[in-house]
């Protein structure tokens, strides 16, 4: 099984259904009697709704009905995660009706549902829907929300405030603080960004006249999430009479993870209607309404004694949630980011306190890396930034406050302990890779050309495999975060596995099938993996935080454990031995010191046809479910090193290098680790280089609302990257897998940042903000207190 | 978008016509802008009339020692053509430059030249090669036709028909683009002509324009230096997103002095 087992780059089954058309998605299901519906959205940031008058829209051609915050009487959206503020309230949590009732309160909030025959009609009717505003200012500045006089997005949250938290010791970090020889002090933004999926979020609500069942078909990474969440809190229909489907999804990065007001809309409305109904977002409407990622502003401190060991941090940090609480919004800035502050570092008294604000904006929610990308950008530049000012060796700063190898399990100030790592390997195999020791000449090359080269650094680590039930659960989660695997092992030896996450590019049907291969000793071919649908999968909380292989596939690996126990009783009954006696390899069950065998085949249709089977002792039958929780976080981390070239004349930076050392755990298919580091930087770079969500203050307007004005890394901004892995086992795991999701867009954007900084620092720049555009490069220069001098 | 009628004409008079019986009609070419802006609903037109069918607005030939390219004529099509490569390269590389793949095969030079976008790469050429646009009614001189965002001196009615480019000593074209978009911010297209240094610049102003500056500068000296040593003022220059008037101002001189060293 080498070729299709663990450890083999096979390619992926899923691709060529993707690459010859024939996917699934959304949009390409269409019910019988499908009517298609258009949300009017709110053109103002922050307006009271005067008057809503759609009765010329009720009787235009093809409408079905028109339908307003006026006539939905079910609940509203529920937030996933309660977090409490330093004095013990639990945070402020506005009411979020799928249909705004009295006020909107960002562009894009929804006015009205319309449904018709087309979705032409639709739109065509949605414009005879008069809408009377009364139009306020707002607020959309994170900075800006919590201070005094600025516009109320809800008059329960003071001063914009949603919860004021903190983490770690207060007195403990002061003190560090207070014997410092060196004190290194920073104020970052960490920028929004608009996650951007290729597939824009679409819903059909469906409802079954003869059963009174509801199906809800959406762009989802997690159905059983949504329909827990959407049956349960919204729309007050039992698990047992709502279906959901989430089939193909183009891409997600977060932003398909939580409870969208348009599933809840179209499945409430199809009830009504008794048809089905399709909603399918544009892509205005993506930019608008899909919830966005960071938004943080941030202030840090770093203590260092004489030698350079880090004594203590303490950190302040604002951070936008928008206008309603998404699912998982309020945990982002806190047990995601605020526990992951000691990084890779020994750091011993940690101390970070984290507002979260609302503002007039689409809401903020978990974008690829979810708070762990604003930690590691934060304690990257701030340690960079004391290398300088202290004049260590940025390399040999880091290595001196590294946690040693030998320390695992490590506990660190904020909360978690690491199982393992290994970071001095990580950065050594980065420095060789990226020739760190010859930037001087490469270096000094381009200055001949007139170019500025500099190199940055970043060692990281995160915190993934989300995650121990009782540890959310005692942090404010209001869900279980174990995984379920299910084994269907049919009659004639091939294989349905049934896994509770959700693949949307992941490769899951590959990396999947192989741990099955591996362990049954069965061809990949006759496996399948079956994943989004809540009618076929026993349960499931979906594909997030890098924790399919390291938590959904520990659950396939116990489940596969069951079946090949049962196995084994089955195939030692047919060859009349002993269960102890029996050793099962290669997909063949054999009996020590005989020559007796029985392939994995013959014992799964014995399993089915038990002629000659153990009934007494075993039922028939070869399927096993496993559901598996885990016992602590994984902790990938590493080491990336981005090497730049700017061009002073037109600050036009580009990224000639980039090397990615990563330690996943154990590597299941390398090929798919590989393309996973590569779209995890490249978002990486995105953010650093080229990404910005921008809101008009005045107006509230979104600003970067298509690709004219929001720029999306391309495949020319970017070098061939090296990468590369380094394992240390995840201890706590049958697999000893960390995760991969997350690691490239979590390590990179404080390397490249740090590249830009490098470069530029000849020029007397000490300081840049992402995106580093060509023009914030260019102004940069020009505040810059020299000049290169010239060759 | 809205229903409108769509008519495809097989000669430019009978587009001219066709646009004459419609008061509310509009010529589309390639589409690159107009598609879009009927999918979001912000025009209405009744009727569209669609060049794609009018044989006598395609093609590129080679006439008076300079080259005259039909207005229907993509910009791959100018792009790869060895006529306008051997006549005017800079041409030929800036339409090579424009949008992507896609949009250089579906987008037209009249379209574009039309349209007066102020981010469009070709009314650098027009104006910086001193190009002559010829329509179903008359000449105009590149000097006298962009008159704003958008705006040109194309009356209702009016079609252009084909474009005309004297062959220049020497030009050169160099972009900074949109990081988004890929549109110019700036875009210099500069040209030693018999008559003198003629310099254009688009993406910076609210449509393609002359510089007097680096025309004066080049004039002395057509050569990279010159150009950087140009001062050109931020006045009145566009400011937006991804820059600010004064880096624009920056770049007109940092691209003039790289289409300068480009210049064949």
């Amino acid at each position: 099984m080498a070729d299709s087992g663990i450890g083999a780059s096979v390619k992926r089954k899923e691709d060529f259904r993707f690459l010859t058309g024939r996917g699934t998605y959304i949009d390409d299901i269409n019910r019988p009697g499908q009517t298609c519906a258009y949300i009017l959205r709110s053109p103002h940031a922050h307006a009271d709704i005067v008057k809503i008058d759609v009765a010329k829209a009720k009787v235009a051609p093809g409408v079905i009905t028109v339908l307003t915050g006026a006539d939905y009487d079910k609940g509203g959206v529920p937030c996933g995660w309660q977090i409490h503020s330093k004095d013990g309230s639990p945070m402020i949590e506005p009411p979020h009706f799928p249909l705004c009732k009295d006020k909107v309160r960002h562009v894009g909030d929804q006015v009205a549902l319309i449904v018709a025959e087309t979705y032409a009609l639709a739109k065509d009717a949605a414009e005879l829907i008069d809408v009377t505003y009364k139009e306020q200012k707002p607020i959309v500045s994170t900075g800006d929300a919590d201070k005094p006089g600025v516009a109320q997005v809800w008059a329960a949250a003071k001063n914009n405030t949603c919860y004021d938290w903190h983490i770690g010791d207060k007195a403990a970090a002061d003190a560090a603080f207070g014997k410092a020889a060196h004190v290194t002090k920073i104020d970052l933004v960490n920028q929004r960004l608009i996650p951007n999926a290729m597939e824009p979020r679409a819903a059909i609500g469906d409802f079954d006249r003869a059963t009174g069942d509801y199906t809800l078909y959406t762009t989802s990474q997690n159905p059983h999430v949504i329909r827990l969440l959407m049956g349960a809190f919204v729309l007050q229909i039992p698990e047992s009479k709502l279906r959901v489907v989430a089939p193909d999804v183009g891409g997600g990065f977060g932003s398909k993870i939580f409870h969208y007001s348009e599933e809840a809309l179209v499945t409430w409305a199809a009830g009504k209607i008794q048809r089905p109904i399709k909603w399918t977002a544009e892509r205005s409407e993506s930019f608008m309404t899909d919830a966005h990622g960071r938004d943080h502003v941030s202030h840090a401190e770093l203590a260092l004694d004489k030698d350079g060991k880090f004594l203590g941090l303490r950190v302040s940090t604002k951070a936008n949630m928008g206008a309603y609480l998404s699912t998982f919004a309020p945990c982002v800035p806190t047990y995601l980011y605020a526990t992951l502050l000691a990084g890779v570092y020994t750091t011993p008294a940690i101390y970070a306190e984290v507002k979260a604000v609302f503002t007039h904006t689409v809401p903020v929610d978990a974008y690829r890396g979810a708070g762990r990308p604003e930690a590691t950008y934060l304690l990257e530049r701030l340690v960079e930034k004391a290398a300088r000012e202290t004049g260590i060796d940025r390399v040999e700063l880091r290595r001196k406050n590294f946690i040693p190898t030998n320390a695992f399990p490590y506990q660190t100030p904020v909360a978690l302990q690491y199982d393992s790592g290994d970071y001095f390997s990580t950065l050594d195999m980065a420095l060789k890779a990226s020739d760190w020791a010859g930037i001087e000449t490469r270096r000094a090359e381009a200055k001949k050309h007139g170019k500025l080269r500099g190199i940055g650094i970043s060692t990281y680590l995160e915190a993934c495999g989300i995650a121990p039930s009782a540890v959310v659960g005692s942090l404010g989660a209001r869900a279980g975060l174990y995984e379920t695997g299910s084994i269907r092992v049919h009659p004639t030896g091939s294989v349905t596995v049934f896994t509770g996450t959700h693949s949307h590019g992941q490769g899951h049907e590959t990396t999947f099938a192989q741990l099955v291969s591996d362990g049954l000793g069965i061809p990949i071919e006759s496996i399948e993996v079956s994943h989004g649908d809540t009618n076929k999968i026993p349960f499931g909380m979906g594909t997030y935080g890098s924790r399919s292989l390291a938590v959904g596939g520990s659950a396939i690996v116990k489940a596969m454990d069951k079946i090949v126990k049962k196995a084994t009783r089955i195939a030692a009954h047919l060859m009349e031995a002993s269960v102890a006696d029996v050793e099962f390899k290669n997909g063949t069950f054999t009996v020590a010191g005989t020559d007796k065998s029985k392939t994995f085949g013959e014992v799964a249709l014995t399993a089915y046809v038990p002629h000659n089977y153990p009934i007494t002792e075993l039922e028939p039958g070869l399927e096993e479910t496993a559901f598996y929780d885990p016992l602590n976080f994984t902790y990938p981390g590493g080491c990336h090193i981005c090497e730049v070239e700017i061009d002073p004349d037109t600050g036009v930076t580009k990224v000639v290098n980039f090397t990615a050392v990563d330690d996943v755990g154990r590597v299941i298919n390398p090929m798919i680790v590989e393309g996973q580091v590569h779209g995890g930087v490249t978002q990486g770079i995105g953010q650093a280089l080229l990404e910005a969500c921008a809101y008009d203050k005045d107006s509230g307007q979104l600003l970067t609302g298509s690709y004219m004005d929001y720029t999306m890394p391309r495949a020319d901004d970017l070098p061939n990257f090296k990468v590369a892995t380094h394992a240390t086992m995840c201890t706590h795991n049958p697999l000893g897998s960390k995760g991969v999701g997350e690691v490239g867009a979590i390590g990179s954007p404080p390397a490249v940042i740090n590249a830009v900084l490098d470069a530029l620092a000849p020029l007397g720049v000490q300081d840049i903000s992402m995106p580093a555009t060509p023009l914030k490069v260019w102004q940069a220069i020009q505040a810059g207190s020299g000049r290169m001098a010239a060759e | 978008m809205y229903d409108f009628g769509y008519h495809r004409p097989d000669t430019a008079a009978d587009a001219a016509s066709l646009l004459t019986k419609n008061g509310e009609a509009k010529v589309v070419a390639g589409g690159m802008t107009l598609i879009p802006t009927l999918k979001q609903r912000l025009a209405q037109p009744s009727d569209l009339v669609d060049l794609g069918g009018a044989a006598d607005l395609k093609g590129i030939k080679i006439e008076g020692g300079g080259i005259t390219i039909g207005a229907m004529t993509t910009h791959a099509e100018v792009a790869r053509s060895g006529d306008v490569q051997k006549t005017i390269l800079a041409l030929a590389v800036l339409a090579g430059g424009i949008g992507d793949p896609q949009v250089r095969n579906r987008g037209t030079i009249g379209g574009s030249v039309a349209n007066s976008d102020p981010g469009a790469d070709y009314p650098a050429a027009v104006l910086g090669l001193g190009a002559k646009i010829r329509t179903n009614k008359r000449e105009i001189a590149a000097d006298n036709f962009f008159k704003g965002m958008f705006e040109t001196a194309l009356q209702d009615g009016e079609i252009i028909t084909a474009i005309h480019f004297p062959k220049p000593e020497k030009a050169g074209y160099c972009k900074h683009p949109n990081p988004a978009s890929r549109y110019a911010i700036v875009g210099v297209l500069v040209a030693k002509t018999a008559s003198g240094v003629r310099v254009a610049v688009t993406g910076a102003g609210p449509c393609a324009f002359r510089s007097k500056e680096l025309e004066v500068a080049l004039g002395g000296s057509f050569s990279a230096d010159a150009a950087k040593g140009a001062k050109i003022k931020s006045d009145g220059l566009n400011n937006d997103l991804h820059a600010t008037a004064a880096y624009r101002a920056h770049l007109v001189s940092v691209m003039a002095a790289r289409a300068v060293a480009a210049a064949g």
